[in-house]
């Protein structure tokens, strides 16, 4: 069972073609992650699958259900959330506040929203730091903002977008422990990575494009062994370690 | 200890208001006057800061709103014997239609910052123009109320004297800031505060962010038509430059921003030091015999401001008078 299909997704920007026929799986329950070189059309993608870019081609079904053409705030409702790979946190809003305007799409009374938020507060080990205005938040706490804002949402299908980028290593593990727990809790997460180190170790599937096209899918031992991936991404001494 | 404050912010709110209602006690017409325009200044305020402050979509043509609903109060009770009180309910729901038409057009097709304020300022000088050229309305020569009669009974009139003004306008402003403190409590608060920060990311949040900033020009230009519909009532005279023209709308958003962007008390404080600091300094370039010192006054006073405490008055004064936590902010914008 498959939690999002995506059939010849394409977006050109004047001439240039970003994403050309993209086609691919996520499994429900998976870790699903989406790998390439800068520019290799993975943000593209993603902000289509997201409802934040009009595809110029194809189709993206989520649960069985054709979805281009819905707006953001729609997807989120029907059980889908993103972070940003440029942080976006409510700079004039406390953490905790942050967190309860994603509540709202299940609740419409702000104790319950705040109640919620300071559980999932509490997964992500910002707890102490909810009511700081959110400006203040040093990078790795930022990005666990991110997390916890998406959380709020209840999504069946989590999208992330290089939420370890720049993270030291023992941050990075923070933000993967909490997507494990996620993920035995039944979540699809679908990510944009470049740290090859976590998705070598943690995702199921993964999906190389490379200037705008799928060049490989499979495991990640599958696709690290990959004379084409070897070629144009992990480069030839194979930097997976 | 959050809860704390919220208690002694109530406790101050209360405290305020009560002062109010008893001062006349002790003040002059004059006096009362004065007040009077600082409540319809700061509820104005108030309302503007509902859509620019909170909801952060910045509009310059209020004065449509305003406009319209002094328009409303001037002529259905003088020509169709309409009762005032019954005719504050157009004066809001138009105002509020045509924001939510400027609104719809501008929102629907992406114009935002700027660009939307531009939109704003163009409806509102197409108002005063038509206006100006409309016979219905008076022209250029405006509406005049009927003179008050002896036996005039200012609960049926909405009209009287100084003090009726007074008691009329600091009950609205109280309205207006209890409906202000109530919205920004409630869910639609949060969503709106959301939007200004960032309205992509808040629609990826799940925030229909164009039905937020419907309701909030809705909410802002009924509550700027019910004091447009007060001006009239307590002026008894308007001219389509004295309630549409660009001025109005440029004079409504300096109390809130002197006073704070985004707080509930800024408009409020922002009213208390700017109209009477118009009105001496107004009379001060009459009697001096130099035009335009008040202006040249104005301005001082505002770069004074903006420089010292770029957040307005309010979070500066709150701090001070223990009303707020180190962190806590209802959120200005810029920080």
């Amino acid at each position: 069972m498959n939690s999002l299909e995506i059939r010849g997704l394409t977006r050109r920007f004047a001439g240039l073609v970003a994403v050309n026929d993209v086609s691919f799986d996520v499994a429900k329950g998976s870790i699903t992650a989406l790998i390439g070189p800068n520019g290799a059309g993975k943000t593209t993608c993603f902000n289509m699958i997201a409802g934040a870019m009009r595809p110029d081609g194809g189709e993206v079904w989520f649960e069985g259900r054709m979805i281009v053409g819905l707006p953001p705030e729609r997807l989120c409702r029907l059980g889908m959330a993103r972070t940003f790979q440029i942080m976006r946190p409510l700079t004039g809003m406390s953490v905790v506040e942050n967190v309860m305007v994603g509540g709202f799409v299940h609740t419409s009374s702000v104790a319950q929203a705040r109640a919620s938020a300071m559980q999932i507060l509490d997964r992500v080990g910002l707890a102490d730091r909810a009511e700081q205005p959110a400006s203040m938040l040093a990078l790795p706490d930022r990005k666990m903002l991110e997390l916890a804002k998406a959380l709020a949402t209840r999504p069946r299908l989590l999208m992330l977008d290089e939420v370890m980028a720049a993270l030291r290593p023992a941050d990075s593990d923070r933000i993967v422990g909490v997507l494990q727990e996620l993920r035995r809790g039944g979540m699809t997460i679908l990510l944009i990575e470049h740290v090859m180190r976590v998705v070598m170790a943690h995702a199921d599937e993964v999906v190389v494009l490379h200037h705008g096209e799928k060049i490989a899918v499979g495991s990640p031992a599958d696709v690290a062994a990959d004379p084409v991936v070897i070629e144009s991404y992990l480069g030839r001494r194979g930097r997976v370690a | 200890m959050k809860a704390a404050l919220e208690r002694r912010q109530w406790i101050a709110a209360v405290m305020f208001f009560a002062a109010l209602l008893l001062l006349p006690i002790r003040l002059g017409d004059f006096y009362l006057t004065v007040l009077s325009l600082v409540f319809l200044s700061a509820y104005v305020g108030i309302a503007w800061n509902l859509m620019m402050g909170f909801a952060g979509q910045l509009s310059l043509g209020h004065a449509l709103y305003f406009g319209v609903g002094a328009y409303v109060l001037a002529i259905l009770p003088d020509r169709y014997g309409v009762s005032p009180w019954l005719a504050m309910v157009p004066a809001a729901v138009l105002p509020a239609l045509l924001g939510l038409g400027i609104g719809a057009l501008g929102f629907r097709f992406s114009v935002r910052g700027v660009y939307f304020a531009l939109l704003t300022i163009a409806f509102s000088e197409f108002a005063r123009i038509l206006f100006e050229h409309w016979d219905y309305v008076g022209r250029t020569g405006g509406v005049f109320l009927r003179a008050l009669t002896p036996d005039n009974r200012p609960l049926t009139s909405l009209r009287g004297g100084a003090r009726f003004s007074y008691y009329a306008l600091l009950l609205t402003m109280a309205a207006g800031w209890l409906l202000s403190a109530l919205l920004i409590r409630s869910r639609i608060g949060y969503c709106w505060r959301a939007i200004r920060e960032d309205e992509d990311a808040s629609r990826a949040l799940g925030v229909n962010a164009l039905r937020m900033k419907l309701l909030a020009v809705a909410i802002s230009a009924a509550l700027t038509g019910i004091a447009g519909g007060w001006f009239a009532l307590a002026n008894g005279s308007l001219f389509p430059d004295s309630v549409l023209g660009t001025q109005i709308s440029i004079n409504l958003i300096i109390a809130p921003i002197v006073g704070g962007l985004g707080t509930l008390f800024g408009p409020i404080l922002g009213a208390f030091i700017i109209v009477p600091i118009n009105e001496w300094s107004r009379d001060l370039a009459q009697s001096s015999g130099i035009n335009g010192l008040n202006l040249l006054i104005y301005g001082l006073l505002l770069m004074t401001v903006i420089k010292l405490s770029p957040g307005g008055c309010w979070p500066w004064l709150a701090r001070h008078l223990r009303l707020a936590a180190g962190g806590w902010k209802i959120g200005a914008a810029g920080e």
